[in-house]
């Protein structure tokens, strides 16, 4: 376990690593630079200010340098908000995108869950293609779109909910909506198809066998069973509601992450790009080692090499 | 006269698939005294475990049963409900699946799904349970059972973990197991000792034992009673003596030439039986067997044959018999 | 089947020995079908999938053929004719149809540089559905090779090339695929000046580096599936089987590890065409996506945000389509995948 723990860690950070250094470069591929964009600024100015941040330097001398700085624990500071270090700043974006997908995920694997065993319970009666058809279209709306198709209806049209933000208790419903409806619909069919999947397995007949009723048996012998590729997509869906923030944090206007990340790439914020680039990785490899490590806890039979 | 343990009357079990109705047991009859073992042999899809499953109430969907009585140790099973099957499954009655791989769940401790079934159909406690799961898998011949209890099935060999199977079958001493081809996922010397073993416990606990297989030496060294099943029909029921050495059903005949003996002469060959099983989508109005029987007649193909006793404890349904006892008496039977 | 036959019935011919075409009339068997055959008769049965088929079909008729036989032009802007809601007409078409002149109606009206929207709907799906055609397409050129390699050679080949798809996986994609797009997007552009690369720029070459971003990225889930895929069919006996018998090694692969790998590969490609669609509707949301004049279903839904509240259908049009055009692929795919992958189905 302790192997398998030190040797994850060994290829997340490797992985990280490939990460930082194929953004470094390719965002120094992309023509134009942080400067640039500014009209008021003067040449001069710009190769000072250029200067100043160590953009003068050739290429491979700026990356040993960030990559030592950064093993150092030193991020730099931003380029386009002047004065705030990287850390900074994703210290006070990073909660605000948390908590959105921290409530998301809650919401996917509290109602996903139910729903596809209600599902498997019920095949191929009226709830069963209820609640497929429902989870079907659920993972065909992107999310910006139902976004926007909320912000119309809610906000807009009915006025009911706030559109900007993240001030109120109610400003919440409708980005954690927007977040939460593909991994919901998501992990109900995945759900739904691994527990169909377990019910017709021999020892659930066992189960039926030794006069353990069917509710007792669905809980007790599938679930634990049929969790398990629902928890290997914790992972994957972490990264899913990540992109689903960028969007929705730009369309509600709340202060993330994810909207920092997008206007950092236009703006071309060498030091920005860099730092939420390495702790979005880091938290996606991250947590798909903890599901590796969950799945282990529930599936002895997983030997971790 | 005392009940019998297990009477099964005209039994008709039918799955409806979307290809349509398949036939899976048509009209099958038999029954059984306490302590009796008894052997349903016959090809895969001859129905067998189906009729095993019905009397369980574990028949898979879509299949439903459509005729027929079954009553067992007193309860008419054939309407019972599924609370009342609950009561009775791993009660009364246990049954023991092929697959002792894939029929024990893989998340949870040997000692949780032997103790799982104490405590639902005994007042034990968990202490108990626990003591009672140890003493099942000294029973059924497993070593250092305190560890055992604590591992999990991927960690036991293939032979081990029918021993658990048959342990949890045993566990609330059942009148009847079930045993569903026991045998035939395991290697021929684990084989050997399992049936050694169901042969010892069932001197030391006195259940009645049905053994499903394919496998007539498995039937030979275990069964008083056999009954041989084609198609969804029991075609000939005997004492073991009178299958091997009196067999009167075709079909019967075929298998037992099928297998090797020890007295086969070097030029002498095994009889293999022609062709296929037919189809129980589409069965044929006459003897399902028909089609295969190299003494087929023209009555063969058109009428089911009626059933023929040939002694107490034998019958057999077969036109054959009755051609004898046409031209004997002129007379089709009584 | 009473016991009690009448014996006045039978009579002695009746117990003469049957012929072997009389048994053999007695058999009513079902007919054996192939593997492709088998599959489409599921598919066919299931109706959800049929319908999505038809829906599929629908749409590539709306995206490749209409706009052919369309009178605008998705850049064509016409003038005096900006904002109009479907149906209407604007100053200079008014004026011409006053003269009894026919004029083609915007059906489902204009956008504010005065483009029909209905073309640009149509190309906007074409877009689309190129996007995800071409991407499962290379996706699945790419990753199978890759994979069946990894799988074939085994050993050390087998494990460094997997180990490389491990890293990859563990990278979260979206990052990469922002920042690939940002950076080729670029290069390409530049590329496509030069002579000899006029073809890039008909095309796009924006529309390039999409394709390549997701091939990039999507292969590696490809590759895992074809690799583990063959490792079973190197492994399982009916190969062994048809070794030990003594067929070729070509013959192995087109026999046996083709028709076995093809269902679970038809099916992943089917269900990579939606989730290319769905990625690239967020990178056009992000301002990543096909350049303008361009439209891609994502780019139409993104411009129309700003004015949803005065033109809701420029909005409501392309999220709709998008919508529909992903689920009646997945619904497809899972159909597929039922007809023809019985392995992975439930």
């Amino acid at each position: 376990m302790k192997k398998y723990i030190i040797k994850r860690l060994a290829l997340g950070i490797a992985s990280i690593f490939i990460v930082a250094t194929l953004t470094f470069f390719l965002m120094n591929l992309v023509p134009g630079g942080p400067f640039v964009a500014e009209k008021s600024i003067s040449k001069a100015a710009q190769e000072a200010l250029e200067a100043k941040y160590g953009l003068d330097k050739p290429l491979v001398e700026r990356y040993t340098t960030y990559i030592s700085d950064f093993v150092k624990g030193d991020m730099g500071y931003s380029l386009r908000q002047r004065g705030r270090t990287v850390s900074d700043i994703i210290f006070s974006k990073f909660p605000v995108s948390a908590k959105l997908a921290g409530i998301a995920v809650v919401l996917a694997l509290a109602l996903g869950i139910p729903l596809g065993c209600i599902s498997a319970y019920n095949r191929g009666k009226f709830y069963d293609n209820f609640i497929i058809v429902l989870a079907t279209c659920g993972i065909a709306i992107p999310s910006f779109i139902s976004s926007v198709l909320l912000l119309y209806t809610f906000g807009s049209k009915l006025g009911i909910l706030p559109t900007v933000g993240l001030n109120t208790l109610s400003s919440y419903i409708m980005p954690v909506t927007a977040l939460a409806i593909y991994p919901t619909a998501y992990i109900t069919r995945l759900m739904r198809s691994s527990l169909l999947d377990v019910m017709g397995q021999d020892y659930v007949r066992t189960s039926r066998a030794k006069g353990v009723s069917s509710f007792k048996t669905l809980f007790k012998h599938a679930l634990r069973n049929a969790i398990l590729p629902v928890i290997t997509y914790v992972g994957p869906m972490l990264a899913g509601l990540m992109t689903g923030s960028f969007v929705v944090e730009k369309i509600f206007t709340i202060p993330g992450l994810g909207r920092e990340f997008v206007s950092s790439i236009t703006n071309r914020d060498y030091t920005m790009i860099m730092g939420t680039t390495i702790v979005l990785a880091t938290l996606i490899i991250t947590a798909n080692v903890i599901v590796d490590i969950l799945y282990k806890i529930i599936d002895p039979r997983i030997k971790l090499k | 006269m005392k009940e019998k343990l297990l009477e099964i009357k005209d039994e008709y079990l039918s799955f409806f698939t979307p290809a349509g109705e398949v036939k899976a047991l048509n009209g099958v009859s038999f029954s059984m005294e306490e302590g009796e073992v008894l052997g349903i042999v016959g090809e895969s899809g001859s129905g067998k475990s189906v009729t095993a499953y019905s009397l369980m109430g574990l028949t898979a969907y879509p299949g439903k049963l459509v005729g027929g009585t079954i009553r067992f140790n007193g309860h008419q099973v054939d309407t019972m409900t599924e609370k009342e099957f609950r009561k009775m499954r791993g009660n009364e009655v246990s049954i023991i699946f092929q697959d002792p791989m894939t029929s024990l769940n893989p998340v949870y401790t040997i000692g949780n799904q032997i103790r799982e079934v104490i405590l639902l159909h005994t007042d034990k406690t968990k202490q108990e349970a626990q003591e009672r799961a140890k003493e099942l898998l000294e029973l059924v011949g497993i070593n250092e059972p305190e560890k055992r209890l604590k591992q999990y099935p991927h960690e036991l060999s293939g032979g081990m973990r029918q021993r658990v199977m048959i342990a949890i079958a045993l566990a609330c001493e059942p009148k009847l197991l079930i045993a569903d081809e026991p045998t035939t996922a395991l290697d021929v010397t684990i084989q050997a000792q399992i049936l050694e073993l169901m042969q010892e416990l069932r001197e030391k606990l006195g259940m009645s034992i049905i053994m499903i297989t394919h496998d007539l030496g498995v039937v030979a060294s275990m069964c008083e009673k056999i009954a041989v099943m084609y198609a969804g029909h029991i075609i000939e029921y005997g004492t073991a003596d009178e299958i091997f050495y009196e067999p009167k059903h075709e079909y019967t005949k075929g298998l037992i030439k099928s297998i090797p003996k020890l007295d086969t002469k070097e030029d002498e060959r095994l009889v293999p039986i022609e062709g296929q099983p037919i189809d129980l989508l589409n069965p044929p109005k006459g003897c399902p067997f028909a089609p295969r029987c190299a003494s087929c007649m023209k009555i063969c193909l058109n009428q089911m044959p009626p059933k023929t006793e040939l002694s107490d404890t034998h019958y057999s349904y077969c036109w054959l018999l009755q051609k004898e006892q046409f031209e004997e008496g002129g007379r089709g039977c009584e | 089947m009473s016991n009690k036959l009448p014996s006045l019935q039978l009579k002695a011919e009746d117990f003469l020995p049957a012929s072997s075409e009389e048994k053999e009339s007695l058999v009513i068997m079902r007919k054996s079908i192939n593997f492709w055959a088998d599959g489409i008769r599921r598919l066919r049965k299931n109706k959800i999938a049929m319908i999505s088929l038809i829906c599929i079909i629908l749409i590539m008729i709306f995206a490749y053929v209409l706009p052919s036989f369309w009178p605008y032009s998705y850049e064509q802007q016409i003038k005096y004719s900006e904002n109009l809601a479907p149906f209407e007409y604007g100053k200079n078409e008014q004026a011409l149809l006053d003269k009894g002149e026919s004029v083609f109606p915007h059906i489902c009206g204009t956008d504010k540089l005065g483009r029909d929207f209905a073309i640009r709907l149509m190309m906007g799906t074409r877009i689309s559905l190129s996007v995800g055609l071409v991407c499962a397409a290379l996706v699945l050129i790419v990753g199978a090779t890759y994979g069946a390699i990894s799988g074939f050679a085994g050993g050390w080949t087998d494990n460094i090339m997997m180990r490389i798809t491990d890293i990859l996986y563990t990278i979260p994609d979206i990052l990469l695929i922002i920042i690939l797009s940002m950076a080729i997007k670029p290069a390409l552009q530049d590329l496509a000046t030069r002579p000899g690369f006029g073809w890039m720029q008909k095309m796009g070459p924006n529309l390039i580096a999409i394709f390549l971003v997701f091939v990039l990225l999507y292969w590696v889930g490809m590759a895992r599936i074809t690799r583990s895929q063959v490792l079973i069919l190197k492994e399982s006996e009916y190969v062994t089987a048809a070794r030990a018998l003594g067929a070729s090694g070509g013959r192995i692969v087109k026999k046996h590890l083709l028709t076995n790998c093809i269902g679970t590969l038809i099916v992943t490609t089917t269900l990579q065409i939606p989730s290319a669609i769905f990625t690239e509707s967020y990178l056009s949301f992000l301002g990543l996506g096909v350049a303008a004049p361009m439209p891609s279903l994502g780019s139409l839904a993104t411009d129309a945000v700003k004015g949803m509240n005065t033109y809701p259908h420029l909005l409501i049009l392309p999220a709709v389509m998008i919508s529909v055009v992903i689920l009646v692929f997945n619904l497809f795919g899972d159909g597929l995948r039922d007809a023809f992958d019985p392995k992975l189905k439930n």
